[in-house]
């Protein structure tokens, strides 16, 4: 099982997990590296800070903790996040080889390639039916498993997401967590110039789920929003982590640019001086 | 040939009914079996499973999407869902998330579409399902079954639960004639082959499977000699039956309540044209939708009786001898 990192261990984590997307999406010449940046301390927090039960010596423990990137596009943060741990399936020193020929790092996340994922994901909307599912069986085996989920803030546009919720809160599925990147970004511009999302919070909670507004940038937000949402019975929680697109390298901050287009070998360069 | 002995066709239970007590039967020998279900469990008949195991039930309200979702979520940890909707609503609605959350990563989901075809009848083309047969063959690993009768469901739905991986199993509205004895044996991949036959071959599934067999009769009277096999697993496709009626009888004709272009019958087609190509004819509802009406009705005008099936085989024959 993994143990809760010391603030400055999971500082160092995200920095060094924001070089290698960087450094991924710069060799792939292709990639989302903006929204892979902005959930860096959203999974860092699951991964290494006490959050996730999970043993990288033991992926396929019947009582681990799930983990479902629904937003796939953010894989490289995952693949990353996975490395770090140190999980056998998912080498570190094949990073660069994302979204290669036979790479079990593929453009969205792929469990036939990367077994240690718990879902394959890349078509937006269908992770937290996958998580409603997972936590029922859970609860009907008597498993202690929690599951988590990460949303994309465009994402949640999809119907499916609030046919999930509204599934979430009438069967009463407490051992489900979702958080929402809410980086205020998607792929055309800025969420409220394409399909505005507000008011949040209380969609959320008019569906009967339990809301929590976190910077998702601080450790200890994330952290003690995660502890929160474990003690709550009888609804599903949902962490709306306010985020930044492109967050740690300058010129991708805030910049649309970078939803779906990767560094430059000039950008790589620059990017990792930053986060040196 | 005593044909008219060995099939009576007396009306048994609509299919989809057939699947709720198969499934009733599963969950009492195995508590890892559950229902999923989207507002429709007194239609699809996972009503009574819900009465003896609600804690295994899980209504989803009328979300197909979702459905689909959590069902691969319960297959996550070692449950057998098996989730059932009208087949229209549940290969059209929740087609994509079929696709990238059960069959990209081959999740252990039974998918059950019952008031299948054209002879749900009164309630018309919105909620007919003519196309589920090709979106279910177009997902990679699926299995996709076809029964004919309450038998051949009950032995199904069985074969389905103890199969590693996802299946489609498509189910009707109406009561069928019971076609099957009740130890016949059913594997999935293995055609059946009902009527011994040499000048051509009729293949079916679902409620077309009685009306081959009617159509054999009536060829019989004639003189032609029928082979009727029931294809009751589309997906895989028992090749070895339809090699052996190709070389053997030289003529086929698939019977489907399916559209024509898309169903049963090219995949036969694909397959005959690889390995020994002969005549073939297809019967099935042609470019278009039906309209309501009463079921025997509907499969009349729509060309899915025993008599269509009758004038493709004897127009097979004649194509086969040149004439």
């Amino acid at each position: 099982m993994q143990t809760a990192r010391s603030l400055e261990e999971l500082q160092a984590l995200a920095k060094q997990i924001r070089r290698h997307i960087i450094e991924m999406t710069g060799a792939a010449k292709s990639g989302h590296p903006g929204g892979s940046l902005s959930s860096v301390e959203i999974l860092v927090t699951l991964f290494f800070g006490g959050v996730l039960r999970h043993d990288p010596k033991r992926p396929d423990w019947p009582e681990r903790d799930r983990f479902i990137l629904s937003k796939g596009h953010g894989a490289p943060a995952l693949y990353a996040v996975l490395a770090e741990c140190g999980y056998e399936a998912a080498p570190r020193e094949l990073l660069k080889t994302l979204r290669k020929l036979g790479s079990p790092y593929q453009g969205h996340p792929d469990k036939r390639f990367l077994p240690v994922l718990e879902a394959s994901t890349g078509s937006l909307g269908q992770g937290l039916s996958l998580a409603m599912g997972m936590g029922f069986a859970a609860r009907l085996n008597g498993n202690p498993s929690r599951t988590y989920v990460l949303l994309g803030d465009g994402e949640i546009q999809e119907g499916q997401i609030w046919e999930a919720a509204m599934f979430g809160a009438y069967h009463k599925i407490d051992n489900v967590t979702a958080i929402v990147d809410y980086n205020k970004m998607q792929l055309d511009g800025f969420i409220k110039d394409v399909m505005e999302l507000e008011p949040l919070v209380p969609k959320w909670q008019a569906f009967g789920w339990h809301v929590l507004e976190v910077d998702g940038h601080s450790f200890p937000a994330l952290q003690a929003a995660f502890t929160l949402a474990r003690e709550v019975r009888g609804r599903p929680t949902v962490i709306i982590a306010h985020t930044v697109k492109g967050k740690g390298v300058s010129f991708m901050e805030n910049n649309p640019k970078f939803h779906g287009v990767a560094p430059t070998p000039e950008e790589v360069e620059l990017a990792l001086k930053e986060l040196a | 040939m005593p044909l008219k002995t060995r099939y009576e066709l007396n009306l048994g239970m609509a299919t989809r009914e057939a699947f709720g007590r198969a499934l009733v039967e599963l969950g009492r020998e195995n508590p890892n079996i559950m229902a999923v279900d989207a507002d429709l469990s007194k239609s699809t008949f996972t009503h009574l499973f819900a009465k003896e195991f609600p804690e295994r039930f899980v209504s989803c309200g009328i979300a197909e999407a979702n459905m689909v979702g959590v069902a691969a979520g319960l297959a996550s940890h070692g449950k057998i869902p098996f989730a059932a909707s009208f087949s229209c609503f549940l290969l059209n609605k929740a087609f994509e998330q079929l696709r990238v959350t059960v069959a990209y990563p081959g999740l252990n989901v039974k998918i059950v579409g019952t008031h299948s075809g054209i002879s749900i009848g009164e309630d018309g083309p919105s909620q007919m399902s003519v196309e589920e047969i090709s979106l279910a063959c177009s997902l990679p690993g699926f299995v996709v079954l076809a029964p004919a009768d309450e038998v051949a469901t009950r032995a199904l739905v069985r074969a389905a639960a103890e199969h590693v991986g996802p299946v489609f199993i498509r189910t009707g509205r109406p009561r069928v004639p019971v076609i099957y004895s009740p130890d016949q044996r059913f594997e999935i991949g293995k055609a059946i082959e009902l009527v011994e036959g040499s000048d051509v071959t009729i293949m079916a599934n679902g409620l077309m499977v009685a009306e081959a067999i009617r159509a054999a009769e009536a060829l019989d009277a004639e003189g032609i000699s029928v082979r009727v096999l029931d294809l009751h697993t589309v997906k895989p496709l028992d090749r070895e039956a339809i090699r052996k009626a190709a070389e053997e009888t030289g003529a086929i004709v698939v019977a489907e309540e399916h559209l024509v272009d898309s169903g049963t019958g090219v995949r036969v087609a694909q397959a005959v044209a690889e390995m020994h190509p002969c005549v073939m004819e297809f019967v099935g509802i042609q470019n278009t939708y039906a309209e309501s009406g009463p079921p025997e009705a509907l499969l009349e005008k729509y060309g899915l009786t025993a008599p269509h099936i009758a004038a493709a085989a004897r127009k097979a024959l004649a194509r086969k001898r040149g004439r």
